[in-house]
């Protein structure tokens, strides 16, 4: 999985390093800020009643 | 096979990292949503205080509280000078995701019955996390637009979420008339749970008209 986006990304190494990333980071920005502030309020965690 | 294997656990791998920023994302995401609301939630109240006491002198009369409004500012001098919290109207999620909600229906603050507080003890700033550290004779100050009362801790008890006698006028006698004003904080027991409840009582000690 991981490796086949790794041959995938075009470039040497330090520039599909930074796509990577930089990938990974968007991956994790949606989920921080678009699907965890959604998902929150549905985990019936924590709920004083 | 091999690279069948190799996906299988690339992708388990992926879901765990995924469900760890999920928890982190519960304990320390959710407090920026709770502390921009605070802030705004805050400043309105405090220019609302000033207000008050400037416009109408003698005749005080109660704002208009609706749901998702600010009620009052809550201070408890035992967990921290700095600890301030502007309670919402309501105990509904939406609510609670903003600071602690005053459950509807229950006295308001410094009336006689039981003016009942419920807030979130590890997420969503985790406003009531510490209650459990409160000791008889502590005080809970409540401010309002027309006064400031000070509460003092009588009782700390763990119920089931069933025990909704808690929050009656005369906490644990729900058909009994009240006679006193109390202050009542509930909060999740143990923290990262809801099996339980933790509740902590407190009686009116003082009460201290805006002056002009």
């Amino acid at each position: 999985m991981y490796g086949s986006l790794w041959r995938r990304l075009p470039g040497g190494v330090p520039v599909r390093l930074f796509l990577f990333l930089a990938l990974v980071g968007i991956a994790a920005g949606l989920l921080w800020y678009v699907v965890f502030p959604w998902l929150a309020p549905r985990v019936p965690i924590d709920q004083p009643w | 096979m091999r690279a069948a294997i190799r996906f299988v656990s690339e992708l388990g791998i992926t879901a765990g990292v995924v469900l760890l920023m999920f928890c982190a994302y519960l304990l320390w995401g959710t407090g920026s949503y709770t502390e921009e609301h605070q802030r705004v939630l805050q400043r309105q109240f405090e220019q609302e205080i000033q207000r008050s006491v400037h416009e109408h002198k003698g005749k005080r009369t109660l704002g208009a509280i609706k749901l998702g409004g600010a009620v009052a500012l809550i201070r408890i001098p035992r967990l921290g000078a700095d600890y301030k919290y502007a309670v919402v109207e309501g105990v509904d999620a939406e609510h609670l995701r903003e600071g602690p909600g005053h459950y509807p229906g229950t006295a308001m603050p410094g009336e006689i019955g039981n003016f009942v507080v419920s807030g979130h003890r590890t997420t969503y700033l985790a406003p009531f996390n510490r209650i459990g550290e409160l000791n008889r004779g502590d005080e809970i100050v409540v401010d309002t637009r027309e006064a400031r009362y000070t509460y003092r801790v009588t009782e700390k008890e763990v119920v089931l979420p069933t025990r909704l006698d808690v929050v009656a006028p005369v906490p644990g006698h729900p058909a009994e008339r009240p006679t006193r004003a109390l202050i009542t904080l509930t909060t999740c027991n143990p923290k990262y749970s809801a099996a339980e409840r933790l509740i902590v009582h407190g009686l009116l000690a003082d009460r201290e008209k805006r002056r002009a």
